[in-house]
């Protein structure tokens, strides 16, 4: 997994609520087997018309934000359903980090996976961060993991939390099941006490 | 000993490491497995030189893809539906999990197949690369769903990196009205708690509306456990499921029975144990209802009218103009008035033996509207064999509906069934969103029984004035 340190970028205001993951990625896209080229269908039937032209006033369209790597949103981001095509494509757009009040779980782990760090902010932080992104391409902002600090283009310092265990396996791009498989030991002792306890399982 | 909830008990029963800072290894005991999601998983494990752990704990099925008409026999004829669907053939022959092809007739959407087949039971730990994995929970299972590189890492270990949840309890006091079902209950809490309100949060569900309801009611309210939130819905398994649960296919057997059964006796909340909030409804507040909106929280009892914008305040004055936009709604309009061109029956939240019951029960002797499109996808072939046997079938049949084969269908709109833009659809799925039953489409939740009602008067109706 590719590892997140530091990013600075341009970020994308979408101050609508509850943006859900068909809305980020449309189901007609589930149906690769891969992971990789979602990006192009990001938020697809906001980005396009009917006739796949781009629609100028969608965010990511616009001349400021086609490099946009972070994103500021709504309450409730990424709520739905559990496709992990999602993160994939955001990160394949180039999104590297999302700022809101709060996500739904499923879209918050899987954003973990995928060397994408999702931010939860007190409104009032988050409202602020939105009031700069709207400046666009020059409001730039600085996401520290390490830190566990955002840099606002005006230069104030915003601090957020992260699980400590997410947090390491973000900065050092950790794979998940090479970890686990380290401890296969315990998950050996557990099946085999499980036999007996619930053999019938 | 302190008291715990149901939740505290099935987490520590499986708990196979846990650090310092409380990050857990959870031990999976069933995991379900659909083609959506589970290619990437599979080409993974391959990738890595890896196997399945547990093979017979694996259970796959495909349903997201599949056509609903009878000709699929002849194969599917959308390319990339198809590499999906051979993809999951392939994978489950591979890996040697157990598989229901689209050819056995106990192939059905997977939170239909896996508690039909008594893979499902009290006190597991289900998961699922599908959100609405939480259906399980009606059992007292801790089930929810996960994204594709947990389904990787699942196969590889049998074993999920976990936080545990906060305790919820929602709390549905005395006994419901008539007309009032299952999915109204689990809409209404929505409607209270709005889609955020249990994240974070494992749900438990109680009290006497609960209790009274059967496994079919419980896995509807369970189901939309995820729309409000929630990593999981649970429910205390008691007389109702062990009465269920019996017999199955996959179900303890004899002393294991037993056995079984003296563990799920113990697997309740204690009485003082602590809940981090409470949601307390009565029985007897909750309508009959729909959703007006793009999202499950858009809930509102069937007598009222399309709310106004600006009748709410913060991000939801904005959200609740776009969805009215989409919905191609006005605000003040009685929904009763609600002309709807097609009717859907089905899905994982309402796609078992007595949803379909219950509108036969309404459509019995009638007629849809003319014009209208109306459709019943059983949730698996099971369960459609058990309708066509009750003659329930035949009264779909003559009433105009189309009588459809297993899966996911309309629900979401992978497969042909999908509605055209502009097309207003009633649904007993459970999810309202943008496009979600296809381009454009425009989508009102309700109970099964109010389904029917509306095939037959072409408007959303109040199931109390047509009986
Ligand atoms: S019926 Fe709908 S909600 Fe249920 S698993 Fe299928 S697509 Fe998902």
């Amino acid at each position: 997994m590719e590892k997140f340190e530091k990013i600075t970028g341009v970020a994308a205001p979408m101050p609508l609520i509850n943006i859900d993951t068909d809305m980020i990625i449309p189901k007609l896209f589930l149906k690769t087997i891969k992971r990789s080229g979602l990006g192009v269908n990001l938020f697809d039937e906001m980005r396009y018309d009917d006739d796949r032209n781009e629609i100028p006033d969608f965010v990511l369209n616009k001349p400021a934000y086609r490099d946009a790597e972070i994103i500021i949103a709504g309450d409730n981001f990424g709520c739905g359903s559990s496709r992990e095509h999602a993160p994939w494509a955001i990160k394949d757009f180039g999104i590297r980090c999302v700022i809101s009040t709060s996500f739904a779980d499923i879209f918050f782990n899987n954003c973990f996976k995928n060397g994408i760090l999702p931010i939860v902010l007190p409104e009032a932080e988050r409202d602020f961060l939105m009031k700069d992104a709207e400046n666009g391409s020059n409001a730039r902002m600085t996401i520290d993991l390490e830190a566990q600090e955002i840099t606002a283009s005006d230069g104030t310092v915003i601090s957020f939390e992260v699980d400590a265990f997410k947090k390491h396996c973000l900065l050092e791009g950790l794979d998940d099941i090479g970890q686990t498989m380290a401890k296969v030991d315990s998950i050996a002792s557990f099946e085999k006490q499980a036999e007996v306890s619930r053999p019938w399982v | 000993m302190s008291p715990k909830t149901l939740y505290d008990k099935i987490w520590d029963a499986h708990i196979a490491h846990e650090a310092e800072d409380g990050t857990t290894l959870l031990y999976i005991d069933r995991h379900l497995v659909h083609e959506v999601t589970s290619p990437q998983a599979f080409e993974g494990l391959r990738m890595a030189g890896r196997t399945v752990r547990a093979p017979e704990k694996t259970i796959a099925v495909p349903d997201h893809n599949v056509p609903t008409t009878e000709d699929r026999v002849n194969g599917i004829d959308n390319e990339e539906s198809r590499i999906q669907v051979e993809a999951l053939d392939q994978n489950a022959k591979d890996f040697g999990i157990h598989y229901y092809p689209v050819s056995d007739v106990r192939q059905g959407i997977v939170h239909i197949v896996g508690p039909e087949q008594g893979w499902t039971l009290p006190g597991m730990t289900v998961v699922c690369g599908d959100s609405h994995t939480a259906t399980h929970g009606a059992f007292g299972a801790l089930a929810h769903g996960i994204g594709t590189s947990e389904v990787e890492h699942v196969l590889a270990t049998q074993t999920l990196i976990q936080k545990k949840s906060k305790n919820m309890k929602v709390e549905i006091t005395g006994k419901l009205k008539p007309g009032v079902t299952a999915k109204d209950i689990t809409l209404a809490v929505i409607g209270e708690t709005g889609t955020a309100g249990g994240t974070g949060y494992v749900i438990e569900y109680c009290g006497e509306a609960i209790r009274d309801l059967s496994m079919e009611g419980r896995m509807t309210v369970c189901n939309m456990a995820i729309e409000g939130g929630a990593r999981a819905g649970l429910i205390a398994p008691d007389e109702t499921t062990y009465e269920y649960v019996k017999g199955r296919p996959h179900a303890p057997k004899g002393a294991q029975w037993d056995a079984a059964l003296a563990w799920w006796k113990t697997l309740y909340t204690d009485e003082d144990a602590h809940f981090d909030k409470v949601v307390t409804l009565k029985g007897e507040d909750i309508a009959p209802v729909v959703t007006w909106g793009t999202s499950p929280e858009d809930v509102l009892p069937i007598t009222a009218t399309v709310p106004n914008p600006s009748d709410f305040s913060g991000g939801k004055v904005e959200a609740a103009q776009r969805a009215i936009e989409y919905m191609g709604l006005e605000a003040g309009q009685k929904l009763t008035d609600i002309k709807i061109d097609t009717v859907f029956i089905g899905s994982c939240t309402n796609g078992r033996i007595e949803d379909l019951r219950a509108a036969a029960e309404v459509l019995k002797g009638k007629k849809i509207a003319d014009g209208m499109r109306a459709m019943v996808v059983p949730g698996s072939g099971l369960v459609r064999a058990q309708a066509e046997e009750e003659g329930i079938a035949q009264i779909f049949i003559d009433a105009g509906f189309e009588w459809r084969m297993a899966g996911c269908s309309m629900c979401l709109a992978m497969n042909p069934d999908q509605l055209a833009p502009g097309e207003r659809c009633a649904a007993t799925s459970n999810r309202n969103f943008e496009g979600r039953q296809g381009r454009g489409g425009r989508t009102h939740l309700l109970s099964p029984q109010m389904a029917a009602a509306a095939a037959v008067t072409g408007h959303l109706t109040d199931i109390r004035d047509l009986t």
